[in-house]
């Protein structure tokens, strides 16, 4: 870092710090992100955060999933004082401050395990080619009565439903209010089309702070929930037959401050560097799935169709391609951008992010071409109609998600080895743990039978 | 507080004295490019310039400083009453000016005045705009005596927004004067912060930030009362 980036950074700090005592602060929680993207939290009193901003808290690695090394385990997690936020849900007595953090070994370099050390290696190589990446999601999520056995839904509501009376809008509403003071502005928030399925669609921003702010959301919207009585779940497909929850990410490069998307007079109002970058994410879509959706269950998701893009495709409007572009309003070319319909909100949104980013620039680096428009809805073709068209489709298991990362050059170097490799582990345990279960679909259509 | 510039230096003794007794902290400088070496972090907090020894050079360091996009504000001019007259073309050069010898008590109510006037209130610690206060020193930010939470860039982007009411900045200044480094995000990131600025200040105040259209934003009324 520079020299004034330090002085930047210690002005930060002071700022924190003198927030800390102003307003009385008990209590603050450091926070930072598993290779899973579970949150985790250690909690410091306010007398030590001056020290912990000069020498980083000192902690052993080994416990946390993906993390883990064979030799010395410590690590340092470093406060990022830009993050501090004062949090809106402590007692009123009791006021505590949260930090995001970023990990790094011993010797002060980034630590290869740290989902977010990953996001920014990622976003320092697409500055170096002159780009800033930002990002909107629209996150998906389930309230449920309680969180196990069979899950139980809370309404029967649809799509933009105005439901007057019931429990999951009032915890929606408390849920923007706990955002909007936490600096995580709200777009858009709707009952979806599933029965007590619900949106949350945040205002764009750059890639790090957005991946924070999506941590952060899950917390807030399952912490809310809970308060209420209720159980909230980013799980991609809880139900049967009923529609999974995504986590749709729309995408941007800037140049110059300037839409680096933006056509002009193209046809599709695309800049050759949009078209490009399209096309490097449908063609390293395969690799990058086990990654923008990492669970068994993702698949669930995908394969049942819906919102969720089954085939590598893209289109202006239609929901079944894996990329869509919206149709931007004259006169905006700033909101030019391309949306991503295969990411689910159980991802862990550092590393998703990364493998994105990385898709689509190797795409504008090479000059990737883009394939036509998906000019018909793909779900109703025949297998071989779609083999004809050359439209491959996503994996359509986690195994096969795996197999596809494992051969991938691009995503081994986004993620860096450590990760790569713990995570082909950790998820080639999961699937096989997965195929021992005897499922209650079996146990419905065998048992009675044979 | 930030530091007020003072030339020439060292200034005549009086006029330190002066800045002494009522608790200023100054920085003398001797010509244009060290005021510009010399500029604090947080910047000027505003100019007082002598023309009494040399007014050819106090004249070139007071249009080097008011140039460009963020001409320095508050400025006291301290002249001889003989060279009123040099002053009629020139006014676009100070905010106030003082005659020389200079009396304590002028002077002290003339710079109080100036930095109230430029919305800074008579303690330069404080920025004070309608409902909303901030204190330079403790950091803390309140609107109608609420305090309000927020992050240290919005803070910054705030405290510099409100201690120029009424004037235009473009997304790019704010990005180099708030920022000013390499940033994540670019300009875009101006926009971010504001409607999170915006929604912190909540819907009664959010109105304090006005968009102007295809420049960039400005805080409080315009000059022109619009």
């Amino acid at each position: 870092m520079d020299e004034t980036g330090n002085v930047r950074q210690s002005g930060q700090q002071d700022y924190v710090l003198r927030t800390v005592e102003e307003r009385g602060v008990r209590l603050v929680r450091l926070w930072f992100t598993d290779v899973l993207g579970r949150h985790k939290s250690v909690a410091i009193s306010p007398a030590e955060l001056a020290t912990v901003f000069e020498e980083g808290l000192q902690f052993d690695g080994s416990a946390i999933d993906g993390f883990s090394r064979i030799q010395e385990s410590d690590v340092l997690a470093r406060p990022d004082a830009s993050t501090f936020e004062l949090l809106p849900w402590a007692a009123p007595d009791e006021p505590s401050g949260t930090v995001f953090c970023d990990i790094t070994n011993l010797d002060g370099s980034p630590f290869e395990g740290d989902p977010r050390q990953v996001l920014r290696r990622n976003l320092d190589r697409a500055h170096a080619a002159g780009f800033e990446m930002f990002c909107a999601p629209e996150v998906e999520f389930f309230y449920l009565a309680q969180n196990t056995g069979q899950p139980v839904l809370l309404d029967q509501a649809s799509y933009f439903d105005l439901t007057t009376a019931d429990v999951s809008s009032d915890l929606r509403k408390r849920t923007l209010h706990m955002l909007e003071a936490l600096s995580i502005p709200v777009e858009y928030s709707f009952h979806e089309d599933a029965p007590s399925q619900h949106e949350i669609d945040l205002q764009y921003t750059d890639a790090l702070t957005m991946a924070d702010s999506v941590m952060t959301l899950r917390l807030a919207v399952k912490k809310i929930a809970m308060e209420g009585g209720v159980y909230a779940t980013f799980m991609p497909k809880p139900l049967n037959g009923i529609q999974g929850s995504g986590m749709h990410t729309h995408l941007s490069l800037f140049r110059d401050g300037a839409n680096a998307f933006f056509g002009g007079d193209d046809e599709h109002g695309l800049s050759t560097t949009a078209r490009s970058f399209i096309a490097g994410l449908l063609h390293h879509s395969r690799e990058i799935t086990a990654v923008t959706n990492q669970l068994v269950n993702s698949y669930k998701r995908i394969n049942e169709g819906y919102e969720a893009p089954r085939y590598v495709s893209w289109a202006r409007n239609n929901r079944s391609a894996l990329v869509r572009v919206p149709v931007t309003r004259t006169g905006r070319p700033d909101s030019t951008r391309v949306e991503y319909r295969a990411l689910d909100p159980a991802c862990n949104p550092y590393l998703a992010f990364s493998v994105l980013l990385a898709a689509g620039l190797r795409g504008v680096e090479e000059g990737y071409n883009l394939p036509p428009e998906a000019a018909v809805s793909l779900d109703e073709l025949s297998r071989s109609e779609q083999h004809d068209l050359g439209v491959a489709s996503l994996p359509t298991n986690l195994s096969e998600a795996l197999d596809e990362m494992e051969e991938s050059e691009l995503v081994r170097d986004a993620l860096g080895d450590h990760i790569f490799e713990w995570f082909l582990r950790n998820k080639r345990a999961e699937w096989s743990d997965y195929q021992r279960q005897v499922t209650p679909f079996e146990l419905e259509q065998y048992l009675p039978n044979w | 507080m930030n530091p007020l510039l003072v030339f020439p230096d060292p200034p005549p003794p009086e006029l330190a004295q002066c800045l002494d007794l009522g608790a200023w902290t100054w920085k003398a400088v001797d010509d244009p490019d060290s005021a510009i070496a010399d500029e604090p972090d947080e910047g000027w907090a505003g100019a007082v310039v002598s023309a009494d020894s040399d007014p050819d050079g106090a004249v070139r360091l007071c249009r080097r400083l008011r140039q460009g996009e963020m001409p320095l504000e508050p400025l006291l001019l301290l002249i001889d009453s003989t060279h009123l007259v040099d002053l009629e073309s020139r006014f676009d050069l100070f905010d106030d000016f003082c005659l020389m010898p200079v009396r304590p008590a002028e002077l002290q109510a003339r710079l109080q005045h100036l930095f109230w006037s430029s919305g800074r209130g008579i303690r330069p610690e404080l920025v004070e705009y309608g409902p909303l206060a901030l204190n330079i020193e403790t950091y803390q930010a309140a609107v109608d005596g609420e305090p309000l939470d927020l992050t240290y860039m919005e803070y910054e982007l705030l405290k510099f927004l409100a201690s120029s009411p009424g004037k235009v900045f473009t997304r790019e200044t704010l990005l180099s004067r708030v920022w000013g480094y390499d940033y994540y995000g670019g300009a875009r990131t101006v926009d971010v912060h504001i409607r999170r600025l915006r929604a912190k200040l909540g819907e009664e105040h959010a109105g304090l930030i006005h968009t102007v259209r295809s420049v960039g934003y400005r805080f409080g009324q315009s000059r022109w009362g619009i």
